[in-house]
């Protein structure tokens, strides 16, 4: 009895709170909907009609819509790739025990701290220069014609970048997911006649795979909207060689002022999103569950 | 098969002597206990033998073949882990299966394998449980049959038994008994549980500080300790020891005697006399908790009938033939 009582009362005590976080949701989700279904441009404010579904039929006909999906996910699927990988040798590297193996680890965990416009700055014009960037002069150096990295190759120079920021974040939960591996499984599988692989495929992957599920989550939220890397780089470029979801709804409301169409490929991209994120959790929730 | 030699075995973390160097022989179907205090190197002993530990210097060998710098996995042992070290994300059918696997053994075999190891041990019903489903003792038969199934050599047990509850534990004992007669094979069994060691083992191996510091039957520790440590630990209640005049009298440093040992006489028949501190009543015997000026604490065993007061005054009469003397450095002296 008390304890459904303290129940009761706990939600309402806590509604408060909750109303506030959903209207905190719901009203700006709500205007960009309705927006959606206007035509309205910043140019020529106070003359909004209503539009029915043509800001919707003009998104999604738009030709560089199906790029934009397209390279949404090469940058969504690339960068989890590297990261997880990356992240899992780099884990087991930090794991073992070597000389000056704290430096190492806050080495690892820095590039976490610079901000994505700073370090896509960094990677254009100190690393992927195709004049004064390093990898050109290690290729010069090496006798090979420079790569213009970001202007042949605009895409795949934003994943490396991204996945460069995101390295960390996954290298850290996988290296704490290792520390938390029980040593004793790991010698029982010795004695049981495992080798290094074996060990490594059968009792360290599946103790990892909760970890690798929250990286990949957490990962792919983030990822479905990188903005400032592309903007310092390539501004979407060549063409629309490099515009994801997020850069295409940018550049239709504030390049071409069309808040209408901007807020129809964003209730899209909300859409988009919650598919990726429902089969995300179909796939690979099971494993966070206890 | 499943002789085990160690020779002037040694180990050292750091600069910290665990194993100072220690020679011992155990032979082929041998149920060997190695008991000693916790800290004592017991783990790390067992971990030298098992090749999961380098020893820094010294050798091993299995069935007269050295072993010491062979892997873990070739040296034909299985061990029992105290956390039992079973694979969480695996079913109870994986765990056992999973040291066949890796022997690459072909599914018919590792099936039949399996159940046959499943129906020894009762875990028929569970076979596709996860580890996380089952009771402390089903986990440790789990561990158990991933032993059985590979027929090592020998088996060895990091107190296995520790995080059962003390019935279960008595029965466990029993059962770990019962597949030693059955498989033959050589058992190092460690513990810090002297009732263990004595109700279990062929052969005790007292451990302390890394040294050994008695080898034998469970009878001729219990009848005959080297030292005065070997005769505190095995036995229980613990011996008494007495010191000073009384112990000069008799010629020696220290002398001991069991509870089991002395007659609970009234105090006009006997030189030792004490007051009860205090009464435990197990059903078939009573002990008592005594003190005296010129004995110090001591406990002593009476029938179960029997009835004492507190505070009252007992004479104790100690069998003279079972009194064990001992020197300043703690050594027996001859009778
Ligand atoms: N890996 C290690 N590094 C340093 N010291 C250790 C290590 N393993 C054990 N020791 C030390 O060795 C001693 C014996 O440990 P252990 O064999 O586990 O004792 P027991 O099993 O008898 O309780 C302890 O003092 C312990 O602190
Ligand atoms: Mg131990």
């Amino acid at each position: 009895m008390a304890t459904t009582h303290t129940r009761t009362a706990a939600r309402w005590m806590a509604a408060p709170s909750i109303l506030l976080l959903f209207m905190w949701m719901i009203v700006p989700l709500g205007m960009t909907v309705y927006f959606s279904f206007l035509h309205y441009n910043l140019l020529s404010p106070g003359e909004e009609s209503w539009a029915g579904l043509m800001n919707y039929e003009f998104f999604v006909t738009d030709p560089a819509f199906k790029d934009a999906v397209f390279n949404t996910l090469y940058l969504v699927l690339g960068v989890l790739l590297i990261t997880t990988v990356g992240g899992t040798l780099l884990a087991l590297l930090l794991d073992q025990p070597f000389w000056g193996q704290g430096v190492a680890r806050l080495m690892v965990i820095a590039p976490f701290f610079v901000m994505p416009t700073v370090s896509a700055l960094v990677w254009k014009n100190m690393l992927m220069h195709p004049v004064n960037g390093l990898f050109a002069w290690i290729a010069r150096t090496l006798g090979f014609q420079p790569v213009d990295w970001l202007g042949a190759y605009p895409l795949t120079s934003i994943t490396i970048i991204v996945a460069w920021q995101w390295l960390p974040f996954a290298t850290l939960i996988l290296l704490t997911a290792l520390q938390s591996l029980d040593q004793e499984q790991k010698e029982a599988a010795e004695m049981d006649g495992a080798g290094a692989f074996s060990i490594f495929r059968h009792i360290t992957l599946p103790h990892l795979s909760r970890a690798l599920t929250v990286v990949v989550l957490i990962e792919t939220i983030f990822l479905l909207n990188v903005f400032a890397e592309i903007l310092v780089t390539t501004n979407g470029g060549p063409g629309t060689a490099s515009t994801n979801l997020g850069f295409l709804i940018y550049m239709q409301g504030l390049l071409q002022f069309d808040a209408g169409g901007a807020s129809a490929g964003g209730v899209i991209a909300v859409i988009l999103a919650n598919v990726v994120a429902f089969f995300l959790i179909r796939a690979i929730g099971k494993n966070l569950e206890a | 098969m499943g002789s085990i030699n160690l020779r002037q075995v040694r180990k050292s973390f750091g600069a910290v002597d665990v194993i100072p160097g220690v020679d011992l022989d155990i032979n082929e179907g041998e149920f060997v206990v190695f008991v000693g205090p916790s800290g004592c190197g017991k783990s790390t002993l067992l971990r030298l033998i098992a090749g999961l530990e380098d020893v820094t210097s010294g050798s091993i060998s299995i069935d007269g073949r050295d072993v010491t710098h062979a892997p873990p996995a070739r040296r034909g042992l299985a061990m029992v882990f105290q956390s039992y070290a079973l694979y969480p994300h695996m079913s109870v059918r994986k765990n056992i299966a999973f040291p066949l696997k890796m022997a690459g053994m072909d599914e018919a075999s590792i099936e039949k394998k399996v159940s046959d190891a499943a129906r020894a041990l009762n875990l028929g019903d569970y076979l596709d449980r996860k580890p996380g489903q089952l009771s402390g003792g089903q986990r440790q038969r789990v561990a158990i049959g991933r032993a059985i199934v590979r027929q090592p050599t020998a088996f060895l047990f990091d107190e296995p038994l520790s995080n059962l509850d003390a019935a279960l534990r008595v029965n466990m004992r029993l059962e770990i008994g019962e597949l030693h007669r059955e498989l033959g094979a050589t058992m190092i069994y460690v513990t810090h549980d002297q009732v263990e060691a004595m109700t279990m083992a062929d052969k005790i191996v007292v451990l302390q500080k890394g040294r050994i510091e008695q080898v034998g039957a469970p009878m001729d520790l219990y009848r005959a300790p080297a030292n005065r440590f070997v005769a505190g630990f095995i036995g229980s209640p613990k011996m008494n020891f007495i010191e000073g005049h009384e112990a000069a009298r008799l010629g020696a440093h220290a002398v001991g005697v069991r509870p089991e040992h002395m007659a609970v006489v009234a105090p006009q028949n006997s030189d030792w006399r004490a007051r009860v501190t205090a009464v435990e009543r197990l059903g078939a015997d009573t002990f008592l908790h005594l003190r005296s000026d010129s004995l110090g604490a001591m406990t002593a065993r009476a029938g179960g009938d029997e009835s004492f007061e507190l505070g009252s005054e007992v004479g104790l009469r100690p069998d003279p033939a079972r009194l064990h003397r001992f020197g300043p450095s703690g050594e027996t002296l001859a009778a």
